[in-house]
């Protein structure tokens, strides 16, 4: 009698993988995804994509993420019409976009035109600085959770910390206005990366 | 607030959100400023207090950030409808108003993302493409600490307010830690908040 495996299909790496079934799949998951974006929908993003439906590793969300961050743009929004577009094409894109946009639009306005009749109520300011704080948390702890997608990155551990510390002080601590941090420390990442990668592929060539 | 748009007005609209558009890099708040200068200072379109009510309600409201943009448009649409005391009357303009202003921040951006990605994914083994990609990880990565930063840094300093930070790390630790669900956690913020406990 042939001896069974043992199947252990949840930890098991499936050869199959998990994508969006349908153009609606894509424009329902990312309304539903944008419905939970309180104060920045990225950390949303990255748990709903990588974590929960496993359409993207996090390798491929970072890679991504830089793509739609450097492009002009709100970056979730070009995130979401690029992932769309990987699937079911221009459909795919316009769905992901159209699931971002339609509900939190018409959510936003209804809270406009309501707003705009009452009054300041000091809880409610009370209630969006303590919501404030949260999405603080939600930004930050996403940044560390993707740190681990570094482990394989061809520029090393060294130059990847530096580059990541040199961002952290010139933005957060220095406020240098993003397209020159962009400019100049992506400028020296793309140098050594391009460096890098060229040892990779000939290291006959290397002394 | 009460003005009056004619139709080259609302061309004029639209064409600075166009113009604003492919300049958004790192997000549309990136070109606030300058929609400051030209909607509030120049114009006299929109109020000073629209403007910030705007960005702070599109900031707690679900969805994109962009959608501060959207608010510009739905207020300067009021504004031109006869603005608040018209009430739905105004609301006509208002939807003129999001429109422009949605389709002008937001047509050029997506159609140079949709172009540009496309042919990055296409040329995904290309050594440029793999090493900006490989380049911009850590920056990116840092970006978003950083972010999480300037949200702590604005709602004040760790002596002041410390409770917001203290919640601001909690809050980190949480969800790197478990998987407890983000609403579980905004929902916590805004009751303290609430109560003016933080």
């Amino acid at each position: 009698m042939p001896e069974r495996p043992p199947s252990n299909p949840d930890k098991s790496t499936a050869p199959q993988r998990a994508r969006p079934h349908s153009v609606s799949d894509l424009f329902w998951s990312f309304t539903w995804l944008a419905l939970q974006g309180f104060g920045g929908v990225l950390a949303i993003v990255q748990r709903e994509m990588v974590e929960k439906k496993q359409w993207l590793t996090r390798e491929e969300f970072v890679e991504d993420w830089a793509v739609a961050q450097i492009l002009p743009g709100p970056n979730v929004v070009n995130l979401s019409l690029m992932i769309g577009d990987r699937y079911f094409g221009m459909r795919g894109a316009l769905a992901a976009l159209a699931g971002m946009l339609t509900f939190p639009l018409l959510i936003v306005l209804v809270l406009a035109a309501v707003l705009a009749n009452t009054a300041d109520i000091p809880g409610i300011q009370g209630a969006l600085r303590g919501m404030g704080a949260v999405a603080a948390g939600l930004f930050t702890a996403t940044g560390i959770k993707l740190i681990g997608a570094l482990k394989t990155n061809v520029m090393g551990k060294l130059a990847c910390t530096l580059l990541a510390f040199g961002t952290f002080v010139t933005v957060a601590l220095l406020r240098v206005p993003l397209v020159w941090v962009l400019l100049g420390i992506g400028g020296l990442a793309f140098a050594w990366a391009y460096r890098q990668i060229g040892q990779l592929r000939a290291p006959q060539g290397a002394p | 607030m009460s003005i009056t748009l004619h139709t080259a007005d609302w061309l004029a609209l639209l064409g600075h959100f166009l113009s604003l558009s492919l300049l958004a890099v790192g997000g549309a708040i990136t070109t606030a400023p300058d929609m400051h200068r030209y909607l509030v200072t120049q114009q006299h379109w929109l109020s000073d207090a629209q403007f910030n009510s705007s960005i702070a309600l599109a900031q707690a409201a679900p969805g994109p950030n962009v959608l501060f943009i959207a608010l510009f448009g739905w207020n300067i649409g009021i504004n031109a409808g006869g603005g608040v005391a018209a009430g739905y009357h105004a609301w006509p303009y208002a939807a003129l108003g999001v429109l422009c202003a949605m389709i002008g921040i937001m047509v050029p951006s997506t159609t140079l993302t949709f172009a540009a990605a496309r042919w990055g994914h296409q040329n995904r083994e290309l050594r440029p493409v793999r090493a900006f990609k490989q380049g911009m990880a850590p920056i990116v990565i840092a970006l978003l600490i950083a972010t999480g930063w300037i949200l702590s840094a604005n709602q004040g300093t760790l002596a002041t307010s410390w409770p917001l930070w203290l919640l601001t790390v909690i809050t980190a630790v949480l969800v790197w830690r478990t998987r407890i669900h983000m609403l579980w956690l905004l929902a916590a913020g805004g009751v303290l908040g609430w109560f003016g406990w933080v």
